[in-house]
């Protein structure tokens, strides 16, 4: 065997070592940045762009994801997470499917809010059958607000309207 | 340290975001972890014969077979386990065969005397190892049904760790059962997954009296009296295995894994520091008196007198780092048979170092860090505090062991007769890592497995929405 073929394998054979442990590397990265915290003031023009190209992907995604009933109503203007806009947890997004979603102190609560003015039941978003998403106050003791008015009733919440519980402000987003 | 975590996993109030299963990603990386070997072993002999070895094409599909057995049945019974293990470990095991059977090349150190061609037996172990990581992954549903065994496999592992005291000493060292007929079998690389399930616990029930109580001295917490009672016996054990077994390398390995476990389940540094200062006393101790232990101590400081003395492998596997450099001889191309006899097993590193160079044992370490890496980051995602530290404990005997190994090839620590996992020839080690990582894998699966979605609210379906 010519020198030159040993070389050139020899080389080729540590690179393909090293290929291997990049790639590896690569496989790890989405562990590594694998949590949803985003960082929502600077980047919202940004984070609107990557949503729109997102969308057609999250609405293939969806009827696996149990969310069968939002699909008949919902359309396409359907709210598809919500975002912690302002308090101790912004940036923190949960994907609406369906599911409700509970808020408060309390450790089992869906959203678990680190705010001294909520309540450990505090209220819970969830969708009716048309696939509206309705957010309802559990009776707390401060208050869950609906843009600027205070919740008795269950009540359905409009797109980009602001709900506020305590420091804590949600909105649904598409 | 884990009701945090825990309650973080569930809620999703951070969440690492329902993970994938990445099985996909699992085989894409095992293909590529089988073709590098077979281009490892195209490259051994062209370089030796100068064409193609004959058994290029059974060899790779020996392992590609293996590796395909072991991914099915992950894809069956771990869908959610670490994409990343199997075919690392897969990997570094081809590396291993690779390297053994270029070793068997050489007339000099292959004949009758030191057992004929080693890598048709390993390869025969390595399917064994892949068997018993089947049957591990198919019957152990779940990690958590260990914890019930914390005291057997106490005395499991005791009676492994004892046994060789009463078998006759390979090369100055008693690490073998010997079974007539059989073979030999080193019981501490089975030891050392049975011990991290009893640490791990007796750690978790006791871990709050070792963290809590105890009193501040001079910015350390000192355990109290009675707490300090387990350590002092694993630390009078593993001296134990250091004087009637002479075997430093076994007796480092659980001292350090108990003081790793220690610290993570207690978050004491304190610990630490007794951990160190007794290991060093009981080294320094043992050392003085034990001739064994005494000359690889010698051997280590002044390898070029050992040299001369007849001890010639400290300084024969120096060289052969040196003579590698940093882009390696080329494989097939080195002379770790000067080695001699040992070169297969206890200094094979030596040999991945001359052809290789530092840069592809780099690359070799990094593989073997990213396995404990993969182990730890499932100790993060694990659920359950048990979970949390079995993972931990197996991650770090795993990572103890190659750095023992790899520490004494290259004189950082003085040379034990340890064998470096998944590379060096030897039927247990290989056997006992496989299963190592089967348990790790179904830890992992257990840890990214998404959790239940939440079940929706009765009270949901009833409400009458009233609009204004």
């Amino acid at each position: 065997m010519s020198e030159l073929t040993l070389t050139v394998m020899r080389l080729g054979f540590l690179a393909v070592l090293w290929l291997f442990v990049i790639v590896s590397i690569q496989v790890i990265r989405s562990d590594l940045f694998g949590t949803r915290v985003t960082q929502r003031t600077a980047r919202r023009a940004e984070g609107q762009r990557q949503q729109q190209q997102q969308r057609p992907q999250q609405q293939q995604r969806q009827p696996q994801g149990g969310g069968g009933r939002r699909a008949r109503g919902g359309g396409r203007n359907a709210p598809t997470k919500l975002v912690v806009s302002e308090g101790s947890l912004t940036g923190t997004t949960v994907a609406l499917q369906g599911q409700t979603i509970s808020l408060g102190r309390a450790h089992d609560s869906t959203i678990v809010l680190d705010d001294d003015y909520a309540s450990s039941r505090h209220a819970r978003i969830y969708p009716d059958r048309d696939g509206q998403w309705i957010v309802e106050d559990l009776g707390s003791t401060n208050g869950t607000y609906l843009d600027r008015t205070r919740l008795t009733t269950p009540t359905p919440i409009p797109p980009g309207a602001p709900i506020r519980i305590g420091k804590t402000v949600i909105e649904l987003r598409k | 340290m884990s009701s945090n975590l825990t309650n973080t996993g569930s809620n999703t109030t951070v969440s690492p975001g329902g993970l994938p299963s990445r099985r996909n990603t699992e085989l894409a990386m095992l293909v590529f972890a089988v073709l590098i070997p077979v281009f490892a072993y195209a490259n051994v002999g062209l370089a030796k014969e100068g064409s193609l070895p004959t058994g290029m094409l059974s060899y790779g599909l020996g392992l590609g077979l293996l590796a395909g057995v072991a991914h099915l049945v992950v894809r069956r019974w771990a869908p959610y386990a670490d994409p990343l293990m199997l075919p690392i470990a897969t990997l570094l095991n081809g590396m291993g065969l690779i390297f053994i059977w270029r070793l068997d090349q050489e007339p000099s150190i292959t004949h009758k005397a030191t057992g004929g061609e080693a890598a048709p037996t390993q390869m025969m172990w390595s399917a064994l190892a892949v068997g018993l990581f089947v049957l591990v992954l198919v019957f152990l549903k779940d990690h958590r049904v260990l914890q019930r065994y914390t005291y057997i496999s106490m005395a499991a592992a005791l009676v492994l760790l004892a046994a060789p005291i009463f078998f006759p000493a390979k090369y100055g060292a008693k690490i073998w059962i010997t079974i007539p007929g059989v073979g030999s079998l080193q019981p501490a690389e089975f030891a050392k997954i049975i011990i991290a399930v009893f640490f791990a616990g007796y750690l978790m029930v006791k871990r709050d009296a070792l963290a809590l109580a105890s009193r501040r001295f001079m910015g350390l917490y000192l355990p109290r009296g009675r707490d300090l009672g387990p350590i002092i016996v694993i630390w009078a054990l593993s001296l134990m295995i250091l004087v009637f077994e002479t075997d430093l390398g076994t007796s480092l390995l659980f001292f350090g894994l108990f003081v790793v476990m220690l610290y993570v389940a207690t978050e004491r540094t304190s610990w630490i520091v007794f951990g160190l200062g007794l290991s060093a006393v009981g080294a320094i101790a043992v050392a003085s008196f034990e001739p064994h232990v005494q000359g690889r101590v010698q051997d280590w400081l002044d390898p070029m007198q050992a040299f001369k003395d007849g001890s010639e492998q400290p300084m024969q596997a120096l060289w052969a780092f040196g003579s590698g450099g940093t882009l390696g001889s080329g494989l097939g191309q080195g002379f770790s048979r000067l080695i001699n006899f040992a070169a297969k097993s206890d200094y094979i590193f030596a040999t991945v170092g001359e052809e290789l160079g530092l840069a592809g044992l780099m690359a070799i370490i990094l593989l073997y860090g990213l396995i404990v890496e993969r182990g730890i980051r499932t100790s993060l995602a694990a659920r359950d505090p048990f979970g949390k530290l079995l993972a931990v404990g197996l991650a770090s005997a795993f990572g103890l062991q190659v750095f023992i190994v790899a520490g004494g090839v290259m004189g950082l620590i003085p040379l034990t007769g340890m064998t470096l996992p998944f590379m060096a020839q030897g039927g247990s080690s290989v056997v006992a890592n496989w299963a190592l990582i089967a348990v790790l894998l179904k830890i992992s699966d257990t840890a990214r497995r998404p959790a239940p979605a939440p079940a929706p609210s009765p009270d949901a379906e009833m409400t009458q929405v009233v609009r204004p």
